[in-house]
């Protein structure tokens, strides 16, 4: 049973289509990068996925269920895209924030958990007085906290400095490979696609690409669609890092 | 005349009592309209009671159960201003704007109707919690004891929505029926308000005690008692020293709440650096 199944699913906004008949399924254990160019249809793949936002067509199931039934929402943890929103006035501490959800609030978890994004010192202050990358840091402690079966990142790194963007990638590497985390990680980072994720779904509205690293690398006809030497630098750095494949 | 001469009548302790429930309810939904923005709501709901009222009036319901007879109309308006700050057509300010032209349109037309403004009409505009009867005492108990429990039951639900509306949903926070509830809360609250700061003011009662409280830059939690305790107190010495000085209880009421936001701003300021 895979963890994410989409099947046809379209999306318009103001009767432009963003998403245009996308269907993937998503295994168990599976880390996966979601690619594309801007206004490729990224975001709102992700949104439909969590049912932020209603496809016009088709449909999502998670874990089996079809969204509409399904309840386990404590096995998800989502990172979205955008901090600009945040309300700075928004009185929250960071410990209030990251334990957002919890139906039993844990202070050792809480405790482990801002730790591993080294925010430990920060629990008392309100989240609108920190960095972006404090707020950021915060907020992945967040989707992490309750151990979830499938993380959902939507351009987690942006605000992140290039250490705890590394710290970020292994700990995320590490849930995929000895707990069996789902990992859906929305990103234009492409040294991350491959070092990290081993699978790759390339979006331009439809679904370009759809597999694994090593099946794109070797593709004809993503060679075709990228150029060959677009194609090679991708996997090429991929090939500096020594790992993933 | 002394303090607990004062206190001695009846009316003040129903005004005290009614108005420090309608105080603290308005308090806690304000702090969740300000911080997402729907300040503005109280000043639409209070526009819209101002119609209802004038309807309740010319239909020549008795102005004892006004209160409790304007209260479906103002909650229809409370959900069709929701509806409107959903669509993504319209901006959120602008829907608050629309329904409350029209209720006020509506209102003084119908005042018209019915032979111009009469005094009934004058004492909602401008409220007197010192006539507060014992049915509007027993109502504000009630929406006290509702608001108070929905927000308990709801506690993380509502932190969530506060937070980030599309990060709740993702959890699976029922964000729609959530935001109904509020609404509809809010409308309620808006008509028990009318009678405690009159309709110009009640936006008052919902949006100053929530800034005070979010100036002391305190967690979610204390911000929820601080607003709930300076709505309070601004209830009691705004109805004190009305009496006292012989003017008039809601005006002074809003006067003790911005005089709050001003003692914390400043402090805040003082001790922090921080404006």
């Amino acid at each position: 049973m895979p963890v994410i199944r989409v099947e046809e699913l379209t999306f318009c906004y103001n009767g432009t289509e963003v998403i245009s008949e996308i269907g993937f399924a998503v295994e168990r254990g599976v880390y996966l990068a979601v690619v594309g160019p801007n206004g490729s249809g990224k975001s709102t793949l992700v949104k439909n996925i969590l049912g932020i936002l209603k496809p016009q067509q088709g449909r999502v199931e998670l874990f089996g269920r079809r969204l509409d039934d399904f309840t386990q929402w404590e096995k998800i943890g989502y990172l979205p895209q955008r901090l600009n929103g945040l309300n700075t006035h928004f009185p929250g501490t960071v410990a209030e924030i990251v334990q957002m959800g919890l139906t039993k609030k844990d202070p050792a978890l809480l405790a482990d958990t801002l730790d591993m994004m080294a925010i430990g010192h920060l629990a008392r202050r309100l989240i609108g007085d920190l960095s972006n990358g404090e707020q950021q840091r915060a907020m992945l402690a967040r989707a992490l906290i309750r151990r979830p079966e499938l993380l959902i990142f939507d351009e987690p790194t942006t605000a992140l400095d290039p250490e705890t963007r590394d710290i970020f990638y292994a700990l995320t590497q590490e849930l995929s490979r000895k707990e069996g985390t789902t990992v859906v990680l929305v990103t234009h980072d492409s040294g991350v696609v491959g070092q990290y994720a081993r699978h790759l779904l390339y979006l331009d509205k439809k679904v370009i690409f759809s597999g694994t690293f090593r099946d794109f690398c070797a593709s004809p006809d993503m060679a075709g669609f990228f150029g060959a030497t677009s194609q090679h630098i991708i996997c090429h750095q991929h090939d500096k890092t020594g790992s993933g494949r | 005349m002394d303090l607990p001469e004062i206190f001695a009548y009846a009316f003040v302790q129903r005004a005290m009592l009614a108005g420090s429930l309608i105080a603290a309810v308005s308090a806690l939904l304000g702090l969740f309209l300000v911080l997402r923005r729907f300040s503005l709501i109280g000043d639409g709901l209070a526009h819209t009671t101002f119609g209802s009222v004038a309807v309740v009036l010319l239909v020549g319901i008795s102005p004892f159960y006004i209160t409790l007879a304007a209260l479906p109309l103002v909650m229809v308006s409370s959900l069709a201003i929701y509806k409107l700050t959903s669509s993504k057509k319209i901006n959120a300010d602008a829907a608050i704007g629309m329904v409350s032209s029209l209720g006020i349109a509506a209102g003084i037309i119908l005042s018209s109707l019915s032979g111009g403004f009469n005094v009934d009409l004058f004492s909602y505009l401008f409220g007197n919690i010192l006539t507060v009867n014992r049915t509007e005492l027993v109502l504000s108990a009630i929406v006290f004891a509702v608001v108070v429990a929905v927000v308990v039951y709801y506690y993380d639900d509502l932190f969530a929505v506060t937070f980030d509306s599309e990060l709740a949903r993702s959890m699976g926070v029922h964000t729609e029926r959530l935001n109904v509830i509020l609404f509809l809360l809010t409308a309620v609250s808006a008509v028990l308000a009318m009678k405690v700061a009159g309709i110009m003011l009640v936006s008052a009662l919902l949006i100053l005690p929530a800034l005070t409280a979010l100036q002391l830059s305190v967690s979610f939690r204390k911000t929820m008692i601080a607003a709930t305790a300076f709505a309070v107190g601004a209830v009691l010495c705004g109805i004190l020293f009305a009496f006292v000085l012989n003017l008039p209880a809601g005006a002074m009421i809003v006067v003790f709440n911005i005089i709050f936001l001003l003692l914390v701003f400043g402090i805040r300021r003082l001790f922090t650096g921080r404006g």
